[in-house]
């Protein structure tokens, strides 16, 4: 059996985000996308409410942006580049993301690259 | 007749380019890291390329989920950097190549890569970042630049042995054009590393290693992988290895080490360096 015929299961902890995720998170992703503009990163911390308002979030994305909660907005369609840029509003990294849906600390988080030096 | 000089593969990450921005080169963090690049433009400087055809993936600042090309090959003037939302200080833009772009994407249409072309293009850090590394502060005035952006966003992914193929596609298409030029391929991103997910911070050293000695004599072997078997080997942004198999796909089928370098952790990310050139 070639590589492109074996069935691939799923990898714990990682989301592919495929058509489903794509079209479930499109409002979310498309927010998210719009905080490339300094203007609409202050509109947002300006009015939140508004500013998901004008995206259409439905309940589960509007409460995982509510909550900050990294998992809940990949759960509900989120792609992590975008989510990047929702995090980058509050001075948030990719290690500060990483240490929050691992569930460490940011030191612990980067401990652990550390050590996949070897 | 254009001339191919080689091909680098590099890694890209957002955080390389905040440290070349706050002069940090020197930090013990950083020092690792920055040690690996000096041999490489010591390569560019002797192999002088005009054009760098620039092969990486879009991280949300041209190309939104409304419209997703598998393949966009820059066909402008000039390419701009912009606000990708979290703090990475902008840089100037970079010079196109009208000229090469066109005869790529001519070449790869009737080769049966069916390609988006762009005349407007923002390019992000993914292209950015490794110019700055192999050009610091712009050492080679008048560079010019060709991009090739892959879709690493949205799965269905190019497969590896697709983008390969899309690497061989562009080197006959380099190898064709009239013009007396000489271009460099530099692929980018990788290696092994994760963002998303309770997996995130996943780094697969003894893969990056196997794949650092693959892409040299053997890069058929790293084709047979399928974007799922990428993703569990080297996480979800590892991925990005695509872009090291399209630039290895530019060169001939025995190549010439002339460096490489790997160095845990850059921020989240197993950093990789490779410059291949076609053997004597």
């Amino acid at each position: 059996m070639s590589a492109q015929e074996r069935t691939p299961v799923d990898i714990p902890g990682t989301y592919m985000f495929d058509g489903v995720f794509a079209l479930k998170g499109y409002p979310l992703n498309k927010m998210c996308y719009s905080f490339n503009a300094a203007a609409n990163r202050a509109a947002f911390l300006e009015d939140e409410d508004t500013y998901c308002a004008r995206f259409g979030l439905n309940d589960e994305q509007r409460d995982a942006v509510r909550r900050r909660d990294v998992l809940a907005l990949l759960e509900s369609g989120g792609n992590v580049y975008y989510l990047a840029k929702f995090a980058g509003i509050f001075g948030l990294g990719v290690q500060d993301i990483g240490a929050q849906q691992t569930g460490m600390s940011v030191d612990a988080f980067r401990a652990k690259l550390k050590a996949a030096a070897g | 007749m254009a001339q191919l000089v080689g091909a680098i593969c590099t890694s890209h990450i957002p955080a390389i380019g905040h440290a070349i921005a706050r002069g940090q080169q020197q930090d013990p963090y950083w020092q690792p890291f920055f040690a690996g690049y000096p041999r490489a433009r010591e390569w560019l400087t002797a192999a002088n390329p005009d054009v760098a055809v620039m092969v990486y993936n879009d991280h949300g600042l041209n190309f939104f989920l409304d419209k997703m090309p598998t393949f966009a090959i820059g066909a402008a003037t000039e390419y701009r950097n912009a606000d990708e939302g979290w703090g990475l200080p902008t840089v100037a833009p970079y010079l196109g190549d009208p000229g090469l772009s066109w005869h790529v994407i001519e070449s790869l249409v009737a080769d049966e890569f069916d390609v988006t072309s762009c005349q407007e293009m923002l390019v992000d850090h993914a292209f950015t970042v490794p110019l700055e590394l192999l050009w610091p502060g712009r050492s080679r005035p008048g560079l010019r630049t060709v991009p090739v952006c892959l879709n690493t966003i949205q799965h269905p992914l190019p497969s590896p042995m697709r983008c390969f193929k899309l690497g061989q596609a562009i080197g006959r298409a380099i190898a064709s054009y009239p013009q007396n030029i000489r271009a460099v391929v530099i692929g980018t991103g990788g290696l092994s590393h994760q963002l998303d997910g309770e997996r995130a911070g996943f780094i697969n050293k003894a893969f990056d290693l196997m794949c650092l000695e693959k892409i040299v004599d053997d890069p058929l072997a790293l084709t047979r992988y399928t974007i799922h078997d990428l993703v569990l080997l080297a996480g979800t942004q590892g991925v990005e290895l695509i872009s090291w198999l399209v630039a290895r796909g530019t060169l001939a089928a025995h190549v010439t080490m002339v460096h490489s370098h790997y160095h845990v952790p850059v921020s989240n990310t197993a950093a990789g360096l490779m410059v291949l050139q076609n053997a004597a």
